[in-house]
C-alpha cells in the first residue's frame, strides 16, 4: 500500500473516531474545548507513532501468545513518558486532561492498530499509519472539541466571540454524546459513505 | 507474523525483557521529570499562598493534624520583618459533588480570614466551578469573613455564607474545607508563632 | 452509612458511562442486543471488582513501598490483561457455556477503560480494601444499568424508520445523550 493511500485512509476514509468508532472514551471525555481536544489529540498521535513504530520493530521477537501484552508494555511506556513530560512541561493542560492521560493505554485505537497493522508491515508503512490515524483522531477531536466550546462556552480556543455564559449542556456529557452524533452524521455525508 | 516459537519459556524471556526494558526508560525519563514536576507544584503553591496573605518576605511550613485527623494540614507561616502578618493553610474536602477539593485558605493573625483561593477539584464546569476566582466573584465573600463571630456554613444551612446557585453540595464541601483550616488554626496557633524567633 | 454513598453515587449520580465517558466502546458496540448486554456487564464487574483488589494490593504494597509509583499505569494494565486471561481460561474449563454466551467480549475486556479507569479511582479517592471493592462492584452494576437501557432502545430503534444519514452510531449517539440528561437529574442526590 502506497504511503499517500495509508494517509488519506487514515485522515478521512477511515476516519478512527467517525467511521471506526474507535477511542470514543477521550473524545466525549476531553472534548470540552478545541484547546483541550487538540492537545488530547497529539499526546495520543506521539503514543500512536512511537508504539507503531517499535512494534513494527520488534514484531518478529515477540511469539504470538504473549503479543497482546507485549503491545500493551509498549504502549503503556510510551503513555507514562508523556505523562510525566506533560505533568513537567505542560501542567494547564496536563490539569485539563487528568485522567484521560493514563487512560491512552486502553485506547483500543491505539491497540488496535499495533495489532492490525504494526505487527504485519514494515516500519515506513506503519508510522505512516500511526501518524495518520493520530491525524484523524486529532482531527475528530478538535472538531468536536470546537462545537462543544461554541454552543457551550461562547468562545474558541479561549477566545470569547459573544457575551455570556454559553449553552451549559454542551460542555456536560450529554452534549458530548449528541455533539459527536450529530458531527458523525454529517462527515459520513460529506465524505459519501451515506 | 511472529517468527518465534509460543514456548512457555520464550513467552515468559521476552515479556521479561520488554517490560525490563520499558521499566529502565520509564526510569530515565521519570528522572528527568521529577525535577520540573516538583519546581512546578512548589510554584503554584507560592503563588496561591501570595494570594490569600499579605505581603511577607519570610515563610516558614508546618504541619498540624485537624480535629477529626485522617491527612494533617500545611500550614504557612507568613512573616515580615519578623511579625507574623498571615497563615496560609492549604485544607481540603472529600464532600464534594466529584470528591476532593483543596484550597489555600489565608487568615490574619487574629483569626479572620484574608482570602480562599481554589487549588484542585473536579466539580462540574458551569456549575461548582465557581469556587474558582477566575469564574466568579462567589469566594470574594470570605474575605475579612470572622469565623469567631460567624459561621462557616451555608446560609440555607443555619450559617452565613452565600449559596452557589444550582450548586449546594459544591458550596457546602468548601465551606466544610475553610472551617477544618480554621478549626484546625484555632486548635493551634499559639504566642511563639507570632513572631519569628531566630 | 458511607457505603450507601459510595453505591448511590457510583450507580447513578456519577454512571461510569453516562457521566464520566469511560467504558464507552464496548458501550456503543456490544449495545446492539440487550442479551449480548447482559453478558458484557456479568463480565465487567467480575473483571472490574478483582482488577480493583489486586491493583489496591499492588499500589500500597509494593508500589508506593518501593517508590515506583510511576509504574502505576504499566502494572495496573499488566494486571487487567492477566486477570482477563485468567479469567477466560478458567472460564472454558468450569463453564464452557458461559465462555460461549461471552464470546468475544471476554477478551474486549481488557482495552475496557472502565476497568482501568475504575481502579485509578480508587486509588484517588483513597479508599481501603473494601471501599474499593464496594467501588467496583457498584460501577459495574452502573455500567450494566446503562448499557441495558441503551440496548432495549436501540433494540426499538431498529424498527423505526429514519433519514438514512442518522441510522446506526450517529442516532445511537444522540440517544445515549438523551440517556446521560436523564441521569444527570440523580445529581444532587447524594
Amino acid at each position: 500500500m502506497n504511503k499517500i493511500e495509508i494517509l488519506k485512509k487514515g485522515i478521512i476514509k477511515d476516519n478512527p473516531v467517525f467511521v471506526l468508532l474507535l477511542g470514543l472514551c477521550p473524545v466525549l471525555g476531553v472534548t470540552t474545548s478545541a484547546f483541550n481536544g487538540f492537545g488530547m489529540g497529539m499526546a495520543t498521535t506521539f503514543v500512536l507513532f512511537m508504539s507503531n513504530f517499535v512494534v513494527s520493530i520488534i514484531k518478529d521477537f515477540i511469539p504470538a501468545k504473549v503479543r497482546i501484552p507485549s503491545f500493551i508494555v509498549v504502549i503503556a511506556s510510551f503513555v507514562t513518558i508523556t505523562e510525566l513530560v506533560m505533568e513537567a512541561f505542560l501542567p494547564d493542560l496536563f490539569d485539563a486532561l487528568g485522567l484521560f492521560i493514563p487512560l491512552i493505554v486502553v485506547n483500543c485505537l491505539i491497540l488496535g492498530r499495533s495489532e492490525a497493522f504494526a505487527s504485519k508491515n514494515d516500519t515506513f508503512s506503519a508510522v505512516t499509519d500511526g501518524l495518520a490515524m493520530g491525524i484523524g483522531f486529532t482531527l475528530a477531536l478538535t472538531a468536536l472539541g470546537g462545537f462543544r466550546e461554541i454552543l457551550g462556552s461562547y468562545s474558541l480556543f479561549g477566545y470569547s466571540f459573544i457575551e455570556g455564559d454559553g449553552m451549559l449542556v454542551f460542555v456536560l456529557a450529554p452534549g458530548a454524546f449528541i455533539g459527536l452524533g450529530y458531527l458523525t452524521a454529517i462527515f459520513l455525508k460529506i465524505i459519501g459513505e451515506r | 507474523m511472529a517468527k518465534k516459537e509460543s514456548t512457555f519459556s520464550n513467552m515468559v524471556l521476552t515479556l521479561f525483557l520488554i517490560t525490563a526494558c520499558a521499566a529502565l526508560a520509564l526510569a530515565m525519563v521519570y528522572n528527568v521529570t521529577k525535577g520540573p514536576i516538583e519546581r512546578g507544584k512548589i510554584e503554584r503553591r507560592q503563588a496561591a499562598i501570595s494570594l490569600v496573605v499579605p505581603e511577607f518576605d519570610t515563610l516558614v511550613t508546618e504541619k498540624f493534624m485537624p480535629p477529626e485527623a485522617a491527612d494533617s494540614l500545611d500550614f504557612n507561616f507568613a512573616y515580615k520583618n519578623g511579625e507574623l502578618v498571615g497563615i496560609a493553610v492549604q485544607t481540603f474536602t472529600n464532600q464534594g459533588f466529584s470528591g476532593y477539593i483543596s484550597a489555600m485558605v489565608g487568615f490574619y493573625p487574629d483569626k479572620r480570614i484574608y482570602d480562599v483561593v481554589s487549588l484542585e477539584h473536579a466539580e462540574t464546569p458551569g456549575l461548582g466551578d465557581k469556587i474558582e476566582k477566575d469564574k466568579s466573584d462567589w469566594s470574594d465573600q470570605f474575605r475579612d469573613f470572622d469565623p469567631t463571630e460567624k459561621q462557616l456554613r451555608l446560609k440555607s444551612n443555619r450559617g452565613d455564607v452565600d449559596g452557589i446557585t444550582a450548586a449546594t453540595i459544591t458550596a457546602e464541601a468548601y465551606c466544610d474545607a475553610i472551617d477544618r483550616a480554621y478549626k484546625t488554626l484555632e486548635e493551634n496557633l499559639e504566642e511563639r508563632h507570632l513572631s519569628m524567633e531566630e | 452509612m458511607e457505603y450507601i454513598f459510595i453505591i448511590i453515587g457510583a450507580i447513578f449520580v456519577n454512571n461510569i458511562v453516562l457521566a464520566q465517558f469511560l467504558g464507552i466502546c464496548p458501550y456503543m458496540g456490544v449495545s446492539a442486543k440487550v442479551s449480548s448486554s447482559i453478558g458484557m456487564s456479568g463480565a465487567v464487574m467480575f473483571v472490574m471488582t478483582l482488577a480493583t483488589i489486586v491493583t489496591y494490593l499492588i499500589y500500597n504494597f509494593i508500589l508506593i513501598p518501593l517508590d515506583i509509583t510511576f509504574l502505576q499505569t504499566i502494572s495496573y494494565i499488566l494486571v487487567i490483561s492477566s486477570l482477563v486471561q485468567m479469567v477466560e481460561i478458567i472460564l472454558k474449563k468450569v463453564s464452557p457455556a458461559l465462555y460461549q454466551a461471552l464470546g468475544i467480549f471476554l477478551p474486549l475486556m481488557t482495552t475496557n477503560c472502565a476497568i482501568l479507569g475504575v481502579t485509578l479511582l480508587a486509588v484517588q479517592n483513597e479508599f481501603h480494601l473494601i471501599q474499593g471493592a464496594v467501588f467496583a462492584i457498584s460501577h459495574a452494576i452502573g455500567f450494566g444499568l446503562a448499557i441495558i437501557l441503551f440496548a432495549g432502545i436501540r433494540e426499538q430503534l431498529d424498527l423505526v424508520n429514519m433519514p438514512k444519514g442518522m441510522r446506526g452510531a450517529p442516532a445511537a449517539l444522540v440517544v445515549a445523550g438523551i440517556l446521560a440528561l436523564a441521569f444527570m437529574g440523580f445529581a444532587g442526590l447524594v
